[in-house]
């Protein structure tokens, strides 16, 4: 076991470096470089001071000097300065963010995995009932329907209309008077919208995918076999169809994840969520080009890990793949 | 192969989801084309006297905060939609398809590079990638169909690896090599028409996919840029003016909805039409 995580880990080394060729380069397509959007600002720059600073940002050496001291600087998390008005550490301001978009993602993670699953397996087992008719016709909107428009109807519809729940934010402005109780109820009622919004469309392709799954079971011969010893159908699927659809949904999982951290910029920015993807939504309006740089960097890394946990869980949960691998 | 394509039609016939994709997409494009004697109005007439009124007999989908006909941008906004995902889909389906050959056909070290590049991209939230990309060139629509084509490319490089990979060592495949046939025959003559199919439904299913991230990228106020009319623009106004105007944020997205549901159901459609054996 230990040994197949350790080449897993390995095999990740490879891809870590193509992460961080590929971010160097989205940062060098760009017309111009960081000096020149300070320079060309300011009316005091002379040739001389433009060279001195360019030199002092290693911007004078050739491209890959410059991609193995960047490199360098992100191995040891260090993202340079913000060039917001803070002027803060990138990374200390990725770091207070990311908490809250991963307890996002996973609650929402967690939510889909719950509802998805046992609606995938009962349209598999009454396949063309009116009930898999009924999901069928949910996934195709699940798939269709934006995120952020999602998001904008249930304001009008909770928020607007019946004043239920509040439209943005993740605490109420009288907040610190409430007790602890009322706290957490206060933080929930703020999570509820963005959580729903952001779990709907993996809603949609988890029961797609847990259907198609439980059908082809359903089709093996030990399926097959289990009936044919008479054994009630209940135990058929639950006990030997149900287990070996659910392996693959760990594979999904792990795929999920990029989609969840990209549609958090959507959905903090339009809830006023404090998150990592609201933080790179600013970054980007501001062209807070460091800023940038280390959330795309960070948000491929938790990709990674990601995968590598749904790989280990997979190995954890199916013996072949460790035989195998 | 006539058979094949009657075969084909009459499974597409038959199969209600396909026709239901295939009327909105067409129905799409004439609306797309003909904008200018559908819309009841200019989609940037200004009319301060009728300022965010409710759908009307003058107005049936309302207007906005400027009193434009939101019908009428929703019309002109069509345009735009298409446009962006058909030229993005195809920027991606050329990347797609010319690595997937390479790959499928050389193997060994080009595979390697190949698919050590497609597993490094999709570690990208793709959401991320094309913002940051945005974000360092500047927001055009120019720019967004050129980001969202080189951002999502992988998808359809695996497929047709896939498919090179197990039309090649078909028997047509070894007869055109063994007769001496160079590379650029068998790939472009041999493997591709038979590959084609897989990647016409990604395609398909791409250009939903791209309509919906260039709306929220339009959303977002990094897409297309008022005044010009999108889909995505239209509803951060929409936004802006949720306590008071619900149509602004209605009626754009439910274009956006039906526009991509007819590009899914389309595409799955063609293929349960072409692979009876993919149905499930």
């Amino acid at each position: 076991m230990s040994k197949y995580i350790l080449k897993r880990l390995i095999l990740m080394i490879p891809v870590l470096l193509g992460i961080t060729i590929i971010s160097f380069s989205v940062m060098k397509v760009a017309p111009g470089d960081p000096v020149s959007l300070v320079t060309d600002l300011n009316p005091n720059m002379n040739e001389e001071a433009i060279k001195r600073i360019r030199a002092h940002y290693g911007l004078d050496q050739p491209v890959y000097m410059q991609y193995l001291k960047w490199l360098r600087n992100m191995l040891m998390l260090d993202f340079g300065r913000s060039f917001a008005s803070d002027n803060r550490p990138v990374i200390d301001k990725i770091l207070e963010r990311i908490p809250i978009t991963i307890m996002l993602n996973v609650i929402s993670l967690l939510l889909i995995l719950m509802v998805a699953i046992p609606i995938g397996v009962m349209s598999a087992v009454k396949q063309n009932s009116l009930f898999d008719r009924g999901t069928t016709v949910f996934v195709f909107l699940g798939f269709a329907v934006p995120t952020f428009w999602l998001a904008l109807l249930l304001m009008i519809l909770f928020g607007v209309k019946l004043e239920w729940l509040p439209i943005s934010g993740l605490r109420s402005l009288n907040y610190a008077n409430l007790g602890t109780f009322e706290r957490v109820i206060d933080i929930a009622k703020h999570l509820i919208l963005p959580i729903f919004v952001s779990a709907f469309g993996g809603l949609a392709g988890m029961s797609r995918y847990m259907r198609s799954n439980m059908l082809e079971v359903i089709r093996q011969d030990y399926v097959t076999t289990a009936r044919a010893k008479g054994l009630d159908e209940r135990t058929v699927i639950f006990k030997h169809a149900f287990r070996n659809a659910l392996l693959p949904v760990v594979t999904l999982l792990g795929l999920s994840v990029p989609g969840l951290i990209g549609g958090s910029v959507i959905f903090e920015t339009v809830f006023a969520i404090p998150g990592m993807g609201q933080l790179f939504y600013q970054s980007v309006m501001m062209r807070d080009y460091p800023t940038i740089m280390g959330i795309l960097v960070i948000g491929a890394v938790l990709t990674l890990l990601g995968n590598l946990l749904a790989d280990i869980s997979y190995s954890v949960a199916d013996p072949r793949i460790r035989v195998s691998g | 192969m006539t058979t094949l394509m009657g075969d084909f039609g009459r499974r597409m016939r038959k199969n209600r989801m396909a026709m239901v994709g295939l009327f909105v997409v067409v129905a799409l494009f004439c609306v797309a084309i003909f904008a200018k004697y559908l819309a009841p109005y200019p989609p940037d007439r200004i009319d301060t006297s009728r300022i965010l009124m409710p759908p009307s007999k003058e107005n049936l989908l309302g207007t906005d905060i400027l009193g434009r006909d939101v019908l009428s941008r929703i019309i002109y906004g069509s345009g735009v939609s298409l446009s962006v995902g058909f030229v993005a889909v195809g920027i991606s389906t050329l990347i797609g398809v010319v690595l997937g050959a390479l790959s499928g056909y050389y193997g060994g070290w080009v595979d390697r590079i190949i698919m050590r590049f497609v597993d490094v991209m999709l570690c990208f939230p793709s959401f991320f990638l094309i913002l940051a990309v945005i974000a360092f060139v500047g927001p055009s629509i120019w720019n967004i169909m050129i980001v969202i084509g080189v951002t999502s490319w992988m998808g359809v490089t695996r497929l047709v690896r896939a498919e090179f990979l197990s039309i090649k060592e078909r028997d047509f495949v070894q007869a055109a090599i063994s007769q001496g046939a160079g590379d650029a025959r068998i790939i472009f003559l041999h493997i591709l028409p038979n590959a084609m199919t897989p990647v016409l439904v990604a395609a398909t299913l791409g250009v939903a996919a791209a309509v919906l991230v260039e709306s929220s990228l339009s959303f977002l106020g990094i897409g297309v840029q008022p005044p010009d009319p999108s889909w995505g623009n239209m509803l951060t106004e929409g936004k802006d003016n949720i306590e008071i105007a619900w149509w602004m944020s209605v009626f754009p997205g439910l274009a956006i909805l039906i526009t991509v549901m007819g590009y899914n159901l389309l595409g799955e459609g063609i293929r349960d039409s072409l692979d009876p054996r993919l149905k499930i």
